[in-house]
């Protein structure tokens, strides 16, 4: 049993952060993820950790940095938002293409135009093709809870894969709430000593990362990327397996709430699932059989397994923090394609969301739920994409 | 659905009404409780109009948005009531806790406050001013919080005070901030 603490979102993350004690790590400010690293590096000032922290002019030379880091082969972490993510975009590629394990945390922001520094999941949403695992996070415990698993996950013998780990920028990230923190040798016995594989600096034995591939191996070593993102799934149940023994806390690749019996649903990520999970509780006591999935693995998306979870339902709606323009959002493009695997589909809607930090109020689930019920009844969905809690 | 104790916050930028929130859950941690303290985001100029919230609850509290229906509204600034909406959302029997030297039954006039609604007044501006000699309300008006609500003991809250104000002042301010706490507890009126 760790230590109870009032923290934010960022304080708990930047505390996961001082008891992994990363080799490197290479950050550039921003709103609102600024606050954890800059807690982060009092650590280093404070001789609590032994990081090497380089501070650089852009996230785009931070991400360059960690990248540079990981291939020496140092356990390498950074942190950022919004724009800063988005600047990161190209480097993204390449962490992931070299097969670097490099553990970020993203306190999930809007992105500009209008500028808005509030929380949506615009900026994750945006690098989900960069071949990174996201983890979401719906609460300051998970996103702490999460930090610690990633390394585990991402620096995993079968994966060696950079993780992000996603919590909503201001509504976790700087809300304080109550915080189980696990003893800090419990820690580094969780997350073990770094393994190295294929160090730069090994100057024996030298090899080079990043080299032109053409026409003729791009393709394949594409496939070996996808490859490995296949194994991601079975590492995030063991690593959660390992972390329940030692915590309690039960971890999956998703979250189901009264779902079983469940005859319409809400598909949700993060920390409008908390909120979504009390009016379901009040549906309930009016008789009607709400439930929630909430992913926790973004990337690798779970198919199989949220289609299993979903096959019974009558009706379902998916609640996007992020659109993607002309198309429908993101979380409801995944679950159409698991959705796609079974013989009966259920009819569902999808709903954009708290956009730039527009708060997702108890009204607004309910209003959905209603819908869910008047679409179970008839099986007729009126329209299938729609914003909600616009204001008039 | 689990009972969760909710209070809001109005303040001004730079009055400490926020750190009041983040003291208040520090303190309700106690006793395996669960606490949320979290201000409303916005341009963040000393001065202006701010709202912040606390939950406190014995199950763990999942809604994630602004309070709706408190059951305590603390006002750090009297002016606000002309200014801002200060009584939304509230319940029939929600306590009010405003920061003024002027009489409780003036301020439940001016509030409009229904007969199930408790109003408390506290001069807390000038108990800041005798006690740390500046006109920041926060330590008061959570003293005043504990008597008017229990919802937290007074040995707590001075322990948390101390803690809070600890970590970046001196000895003299830490002092003046525990005594200011003490003044807000004894002080309180009601009508």
């Amino acid at each position: 049993m760790g230590k109870i603490f009032a923290v934010t979102g960022n304080e708990a993350v930047a505390e996961a952060l001082r008891q992994i004690n990363p080799d490197v790590c290479a950050a550039y400010p921003i709103t609102p993820a600024t606050d954890l690293m800059q807690r982060f590096s009092g650590f280093i000032s404070d001789g609590k950790v032994d990081t090497e922290m380089v501070l650089v002019e852009s996230e785009h030379s931070a991400m360059s940095a960690c990248i540079g880091a990981a291939a020496a082969g140092g356990r390498v972490a950074t942190a950022t938002s919004s724009q800063g993510l988005a600047l990161m975009w190209e480097m993204l590629f390449i962490a992931a293409g070299d097969r670097l394990p490099i553990v970020m945390p993203v306190v999930n922001r809007a992105l500009s135009a209008p500028l808005n520094i509030h929380g949506d999941h615009s900026d994750s949403m945006g690098a989900r093709d960069s071949g990174w695992i996201q983890l979401y996070s719906e609460t300051a415990q998970e996103a702490y809870d999460n930090a610690i698993q990633a390394f585990r996950i991402a620096e995993h013998l079968d994966i060696r894969l950079p993780a992000m780990v996603c919590m909503d920028g201001f509504i976790v990230s700087h809300s304080i709430e109550r915080v189980e923190y696990l003893e800090d040798a419990d820690v580094k016995n969780f997350v073990g000593k770094y393994k190295q594989v294929n160090p730069l600096l090994d100057l024996d034995n030298p090899k080079s990362y990043g080299p032109l591939i053409l026409t003729d191996l791009y393709h394949e070593y594409k496939r070996a990327q996808h490859e490995v993102m296949t194994k991601v799934k079975n590492v995030v149940l063991e690593v959660a397996a390992d972390f329940e023994k030692m915590t309690g806390r039960k971890y999956g690749l998703f979250e189901t709430y009264r779902l079983e019996d469940a005859e319409i649903a809400i598909v949700i990520l993060s920390s409008a699932a908390g909120t979504t999970k009390d009016i379901i509780d009040e549906y309930r006591d009016k008789g009607i059989k709400a439930g929630l999935l909430k992913p926790r693995m973004f990337r690798p998306f779970p198919f199989e397994e949220v289609a299993d979870a979903l096959k019974h339902l009558k009706a379902i709606a998916v609640l996007d923090r992020a659109d993607s323009f002309g198309g429908y959002g993101p979380l409801f493009s995944e679950i159409c394609g698991a959705v796609m695997s079974m013989n009966k589909k259920p009819p569902m809607i999808n709903k954009i969301y708290g956009l730039g930090g527009r708060d997702y109020m108890p009204n607004q689930a309910e209003k959905v739920l209603d819908e869910l019920v008047e679409i179970a009844n008839t099986g007729k969905v009126n329209i299938i994409k729609e914003y909600i809690g616009v204001r008039e | 659905m689990a009972k969760t104790f909710e209070i809001r916050w109005h303040g001004r930028g730079g009055q400490g009404t926020v750190t009041a929130a983040k003291v208040l859950a520090d303190a309700c941690l106690s006793g395996g409780r669960y606490v949320q303290a979290f201000p409303e985001y916005g341009p963040e100029r000393a001065g202006a109009p701010l709202r912040a919230y606390n939950r406190i609850s014995d199950h763990v509290i999942r809604m994630y948005c602004p309070v709706l229906h408190p059951h305590v509204i603390s006002i750090a600034d009297a002016t606000l009531i002309d200014g801002v909406n200060v009584t939304d959302g509230a319940q029939d029997d929600t306590i009010f806790l405003v920061n003024t030297s002027k009489d409780p039954e003036k301020i439940r006039e001016k509030l409009n406050a229904k007969p199930g609604q408790k109003v408390f007044t506290i001069d807390a501006s000038k108990i800041a001013m005798d006690c740390i000699g500046r006109p920041l309300p926060n330590a008061s008006m959570l003293g005043a919080i504990s008597k008017a609500t229990g919802i937290i003991d007074m040995d707590t809250l001075l322990e948390n005070v101390k803690k809070s104000f600890g970590k970046k002042f001196a000895q003299k301010i830490i002092d003046g901030n525990l005594e200011a706490t003490k003044r807000g507890y004894e002080e309180v009126k009601e009508g």
